[in-house]
Order: structure tokens, then C-alpha cells, then sequence
């Protein structure tokens, strides 16, 4: 195959180049996400082919097709009287006009010229666009069908909130394992990790052949801790934990009563009688209303205390269920030993990403409950030392990323204004801290928070409302949901947003095999060294 | 075939009349007419053959039916030697390029041929060296002639592989550059490509 693949036929900024392919490229070789360059007079182009078909010089050649069991008649035919064509979206300049040379590869704003030869794009081109692996940079896989690394600048990754989607069992545990272990190796950033299914701690399962791969804590001892809900889950497990989350009656708040309201099935009044309860007995509400029921207090007692809180005898049993539903959970205790906030913000403070697992609490409500009330204290503690910071112009709390699963419970429109996680999306980075979400359901996620994500990853997705809210706001979206739909159903993803140029569909680089475990050991120890360079140098400054 | 093979290298006919775009020759032999689509030359002119005819000299007078009592043709023209200076055979060439001091050139010549000007059938380096370029193609796509262009393109095409080191790749190209210049005319382009295959 040449690298030559035809000109330039027609053109608009709008809806893209039309190329025309010349005789001897084979359109079965033009694959739907493939980079080319279009040279044009001044500019080179850098787009992605997104469309492939054939063409027709003479209407009546589809009328009464030609002998094509004669291979000379074929052979003049192709590539004239009949020819492929595809349809490029051009994304970036590369090269040609100062500016691009200058600040490197430009949003495209104008269209090659009439008749301007389009080449494959060569290792060259896409590296200059994609960068190569360097300190900040992270290798997290391969443009499809090219041997060139895609890598991520995670610096700026980190800056956004990002979101991860893909339909069940397409990669984005695999993904996520992936831009964590990079995020652990190349970035400032520290990880707080809600892992619902045990996933990124210290194993994972995987889809191939070991079965097993390891998680977080085998890359880095020192830089990962885990925390388990579950203690003994996860020494069945054999997981080496560093801390047991056990969380206290007094540490659950009416707010977090009302992020679980449809999934406890509370009716709204019930929430409102939670209100009611603190203000009643203060911080102790909840062990309190739990005691109301319990035999020692009489019915006249209740029915007073529940006059007294206007709160009617139905909503009061409906939140009692609902309350009952959370004490059963085995690290709700009345009273915590130790304050795990404090014990995870000791840990970020030193620059250790922490791991939460689950272990066997893999129900929602528990999730739901345990992520938002964590988060919501330690955002609040973010918020208050970068305000300090700002005031006292001293150095802003190192970058947090809240990982959380099943988003969509997290940030519907319903309850997305209620939970932290929906202030943190909006908020994005004015207090350092940024979210990274994992979702199968993106189409349930509130468009508000959907709009500030800075970059969206997502492997296949076949619902037509997922795709929809993943794309909105993206230039070129019929493009993208072309190249979306034809994703393979594994370990295919396409990329988009603030961290890359321009979107890309990629094939997440190895893990799990020993090759693959020693080429991220490299990277990790490179980058270390860099940044021990780096550090040396700017002590002489 | 046969006839042209042993005359090759001297003249062959000589113009008897005259355009920019065609001319026509008569034939210092009888029956010594170059093959339909030949290229030959006269002078700086370059042409295809389109046409060949032989008749009587005198063009009232039709020839008479006379191997009534021979047995083969042959001999007809052996009992009359007359008739080799009574019938006349002349051709009619297409014009369709010049050589000016540079190279040759595929497009039509500034003057016409010169009446009784010798007309050479072209040498295969010759044919070779024109055939290196198909601009010749449109000439004939668009001639006005009395046989249709298709089979003259043809007939051309097929006359200069022969002389080609590959000359079905030669055909191939050719084929393309039809392709190009009949893109909205697939019927001529199919007919012509039936008769190179």
C-alpha cells in the first residue's frame, strides 16, 4: 500500500474533505478512524477519515455493470470509471504556518485547497500530534490499526473532571486501571478511589488468560493505601489493608439521607422528618430516632416527640425502614473508632492515593452513602485550606481525583444538585479537586455536570440516548458517532476533550502480561528519574 | 502484415490531398496499404490511418468480373498485367501530431502535409517513442470520421502494444486515459475496451 491516497475533490469547513482515492489504493484499506494529512498549499492538514465509499464516474456503469470477470476491463475500470473515495474531517494543522510550528498542532479553521494530495498520516505526523512518552506524558494505547503510542498528557488530564463509559464489559475497569496506574506514575495528582467491585486496590480479575492482574498498591507500596469497609472480605482476599473504615451513627447526615432517598424508596416527607429529627436531637439524631422504636420509649413519648417535629406517623416509620436498611450495613456503627476522614486526608497529605474497597458491600445504597458522605467532607476540607492558601498566597492542596463508579446514581438530574459529587463536577478545579467517573449509563448522568467533564473516554456504547449525551457539544459529532458505533465490543475506546488535540480512536496499550508489567515499570522508574533530574536542576536555579 | 513487413523502411504512398486534420495517399503499390490504425508519417506530420480504398484510376470506369476461366485470384492479375496500373489503392490518415524541434508533439500540426509529399509507415522505435504519451487519444475521441472512432482507437491501440516491451500494461494505461476522457460516455468506453481484451 502507498502512503498516497488521492486529492482533494471537494471540501468544506462544515462537513468535511472528500477525497478521491487514486487507482491503485484498495478502499479496503481505508479504515474508519485512520489519520491522514492533506497537503495543502500553505497548511498541512492533520484529519480522520470517517466515512468510505465508492463512486461512479457514468450512472449507467451501476446500470449495466461491465464484464468483471475479465481482469483487464477491471483493471482499467478501477481507479477511474469506478473509484473509492472517503470523507475526511480535517481536525488540526500541523506544520506549514508559523503559529503551528510555534505552538504546535491548531483547531482547523479553514479547508485545503482544490486538488490537494492527501497521504496516510506517518509516525511523524501522529507523534507530533499525540506527543511521545515523556514525563508528564502517558502512554495509554495505540490509535487503531497503528503501531504509534497515543499518550495523554496527564498533567492536564487531571485538571477536569474526566468521565470513563462504556457499556458493560467493554474495557473501562481495564481502561480506568490503566489511566490510574499512569495517573500514580506521572502525575502530581492524588487518587481516592471508591472501588465498589475491589477491583484497583491490589488484584483485579481480568478477561484473558491469568485471570488476575495486578491493581495499584503492587505499583507503588509507599505511594497507595488501601482501605477496606469489609476487613474480612479482604483478607479472605489475602489484600494487604492499611485501614478499616467503620463509620459512626453521629457521621451521617439528613444530606445523605436525601442522596439515598429513591434508592431507600423514602417518600419525600420522610426526608424532610430527617431534617426535622436533627433539628430535635442535634448530632446525635440518628442513633436517637433509632431508639425511638426500640422498646424503652413509650408510643405516648413518641407521639409527642413527633407532634412536637410536625412529622406525620407514616413518613416517621418510612424513614425507619429506611434507617434500618443503613444500620444493617456492617460498618455502620454507633460509635467509629478512629475518623476515617482523617485517616484518608493523612494519607492524600502524604501523597498516597487511596484505595476504598467494598469487599462484600456491593449493594448501591451502601456505595452511594459511603462515597458521597466521604467525599463530601474531604471536599469541604480541600475547600477550606485552598481558600486559606489563596488568602495567605501559599502553595494551593495538591490535586485530588474522587474516582467513583456508577455515576449516573451520583449526578441524575434528580439528586446531582444534591450530592458533592455534583458540586465537584461543576466546581471543577477551583479547589484542586476533580472527579473521575466510571459510568455504563451516561445518558442518566445530568447534562450540566456532562458538559464540564474536560476529557470523555468511552468504549462502545450502543444506546442512541448514551451516545447522544456523551457527544453533545462536540464538533464533528455525526463524525464521532460513526466512529463510536463501529468500535470493536472490547478493548476499543475513543477519546475526546481537553487532554487530547483532537478525538481519537485507540486500542488501550497491554496489561496483564509480564512484558506488559515490565514496559509500565520502565515508565515508572523514567519518570522518576526525570523528576529527580528536574527537582536537582531547580535547586541550582 | 505480410506486405507492409518487407517494405518497412522506404515510403510507402504519397499525398495526393491535403487538410490541417487528415490527409489522404495513394499507394505506390497496389493492395500496399498500411493496417487500419497504423501510425505513419510524412514530412514533420504524424497520422493514424482511419480508411483505405482501391478502385479504378479512372473513376467512371468500374473494373469488369474477369476469373470467370482462371483458378485462382492470382492468376486473374497474372493474365492481365495491366490492371496493377488501372486500379489504384489510396488510404486516408487522421492527423494527430508533428515533430517540431523539441519532441513530438500530440496535437495538430501548424500546416497541413505538402501534396506529393512521401508518406513512411512508422518504425516500431518510432511507434514506441509516440506511444509514450496518450494525448493522441483525444484527437480521435473526437475526429469526425466515416468509420466510428471506437474501432479506429481500438484498431490503434492494439497496432502500438505490439511494439511495447509490456504491452498489456501499455493497454492498461490506455484504457485509463479512455476511462478519463469518456468518464460521462460509458457505452464508447465499453465498446473500445471490448475490442482491446
Amino acid at each position: 500500500m502507498t502512503d498516497r491516497l488521492g486529492i482533494v475533490t471537494e471540501a468544506s469547513l462544515e462537513r468535511g474533505v472528500e477525497v478521491r482515492l487514486d487507482g491503485p489504493v484498495s478502499v479496503e484499506d481505508m479504515v474508519v478512524g485512520r489519520y491522514v494529512t492533506i497537503e495543502g498549499q500553505q497548511r498541512r492538514f492533520f484529519g480522520m477519515i470517517t466515512d468510505v465509499s465508492l463512486g461512479v464516474t457514468d450512472q449507467r456503469l451501476t446500470v449495466t455493470p461491465p464484464d468483471v470477470t475479465d481482469p483487464f476491463i477491471r483493471e482499467v475500470l478501477t481507479g477511474t470509471s469506478t473509484y473509492g473515495s472517503i470523507h475526511v474531517t480535517p481536525m488540526l494543522t500541523i506544520g506549514g504556518d508559523a503559529e503551528s510550528i510555534l505552538e504546535g498542532p491548531q483547531p482547523v479553521k479553514t479547508i485545503p485547497g482544490h486538488f490537494s494530495v492527501v497521504n496516510l498520516a506517518s509516525e511523524e505526523d501522529i507523534e507530533r500530534v499525540f506527543g511521545s512518552e515523556d514525563p508528564q506524558r502517558f502512554h495509554i494505547g495505540n490509535p487503531l490499526d497503528m503501531e504509534t503510542k497515543l499518550c495523554l498528557n496527564l498533567e492536564e488530564f487531571v485538571k477536569r473532571s474526566n468521565g470513563i463509559f462504556g457499556k458493560s464489559g467493554t474495557g473501562k475497569t481495564f481502561l480506568t486501571r490503566i489511566l490510574l496506574i499512569g495517573m500514580l506514575q506521572k502525575s502530581q495528582a492524588v487518587n481516592l478511589i471508591f472501588d465498589m467491585h475491589n477491583e484497583y486496590g491490589w488484584e483485579g480479575s481480568s478477561e484473558g488468560t491469568t485471570g488476575k492482574v495486578k491493581g495499584l498498591k503492587q505499583w507503588g507500596q509507599s505511594k497507595v493505601a488501601i482501605f477496606t469497609l469489609d476487613k474480612e472480605n479482604s483478607a479472605t482476599r489475602k489484600v494487604p489493608t492499611d485501614f478499616t473504615v467503620q463509620i459512626g451513627y453521629d457521621e451521617i447526615t439528613p444530606e445523605d439521607i436525601s442522596v439515598l432517598r429513591s434508592t431507600l424508596n423514602l417518600t419525600e416527607l420522610a426526608v424532610e422528618a430527617a431534617y426535622q429529627l436533627r433539628r430535635r436531637f442535634g448530632k446525635g439524631w440518628l442513633r436517637e430516632t433509632l431508639a425511638l422504636g426500640e422498646g424503652d420509649t413509650s408510643q405516648e413519648d413518641i407521639d409527642g416527640i413527633l407532634k412536637e417535629a410536625n412529622i406525620h406517623e407514616s413518613s416517621f416509620q418510612s424513614l425507619r425502614r429506611g434507617l434500618g436498611i443503613i444500620q444493617r450495613l456492617g460498618f455502620v456503627v454507633p460509635q467509629a473508632p478512629e475518623d476515617a476522614v482523617k485517616h484518608i486526608l493523612n494519607q492524600l497529605d502524604r501523597g498516597v492515593s487511596v484505595v476504598l474497597e467494598f469487599g462484600r458491600y456491593r449493594e448501591i445504597s451502601a456505595y452511594l452513602l459511603v462515597a458521597n458522605m466521604l467525599s463530601r467532607r474531604i471536599y469541604a476540607q480541600y475547600q477550606e485550606r485552598s481558600e486559606k492558601a489563596r488568602a495567605n498566597d501559599t502553595a494551593l492542596p495538591q490535586p485530588l481525583v474522587i474516582t467513583i463508579e456508577e455515576a449516573h446514581k451520583f449526578l441524575s438530574t434528580e439528586v446531582a444538585g444534591k450530592t458533592i459529587f455534583g458540586t465537584i463536577a461543576r466546581e471543577m478545579r477551583k479547589y484542586n479537586v476533580s472527579l473521575l467517573v466510571i459510568d455504563q449509563r451516561p445518558s442518566g448522568i445530568d447534562e450540566e455536570v456532562m458538559s464540564q467533564m474536560g476529557t470523555k473516554i468511552t468504549c462502545l456504547l450502543d444506546n442512541e440516548k448514551d451516545i447522544d449525551s456523551v457527544l453533545a457539544g462536540v464538533s464533528g459529532k455525526n463524525e464521532l458517532k460513526a466512529v463510536l458505533a463501529r468500535l470493536a465490543p472490547k478493548q476499543q475506546a475513543l477519546i475526546f476533550g481537553h487532554a487530547v488535540p483532537m478525538p481519537v480512536a485507540f486500542q488501550p496499550r497491554e496489561y496483564g502480561s509480564a512484558q506488559s508489567y515490565k514496559e509500565f515499570g520502565q515508565a515508572g522508574s523514567q519518570t522518576d528519574t526525570a523528576r529527580a533530574e528536574k527537582d536537582i536542576e531547580e535547586l541550582w536555579e | 502484415m505480410r506486405f507492409i513487413n518487407n517494405q518497412s523502411s522506404g515510403k510507402i504512398a504519397e499525398v495526393i490531398e491535403a487538410e490541417t486534420t487528415r490527409f489522404t495517399a495513394q499507394c505506390y503499390d497496389l493492395y500496399g496499404l498500411p493496417p487500419l490504425g497504423s501510425l505513419v508519417h510524412t514530412g514533420d506530420v504524424y497520422a493514424i490511418v482511419f480508411n483505405a480504398s482501391t478502385s479504378s484510376l479512372e473513376p467512371g470506369r468500374k473494373p469488369l468480373a474477369r476469373g470467370k476461366d482462371e483458378t485462382t485470384e492470382e492468376d486473374i492479375y497474372k493474365s492481365s498485367p495491366q490492371l496493377a496500373k488501372l486500379l489504384r489503392s489510396e488510404f486516408e490518415a487522421v492527423t494527430v501530431g508533428f515533430k517540431d524541434v523539441e519532441s513530438l508533439r500530440q496535437y495538430l500540426p501548424p500546416q497541413p502535409a505538402r501534396i506529393h509529399a512521401f508518406v513512411y509507415l512508422c518504425q516500431p522505435d518510432e511507434v514506441k517513442e509516440f506511444g509514450g504519451s496518450f494525448d493522441f487519444l483525444d484527437i480521435l475521441v473526437n475526429a469526425a470520421l466515416p468509420i466510428p472512432a471506437e474501432e479506429l482507437i481500438a484498431a490503434s491501440l492494439r497496432q502500438m502494444s505490439r511494439v511495447q516491451d509490456d504491452p498489456r500494461a501499455f493497454l492498461v494505461a490506455a484504457g485509463k486515459e479512455l476511462a478519463s476522457l469518456l468518464s460521462s460516455q460509458y457505452d464508447r468506453l465499453k465498446s473500445i475496451l471490448g475490442r482491446l481484451s
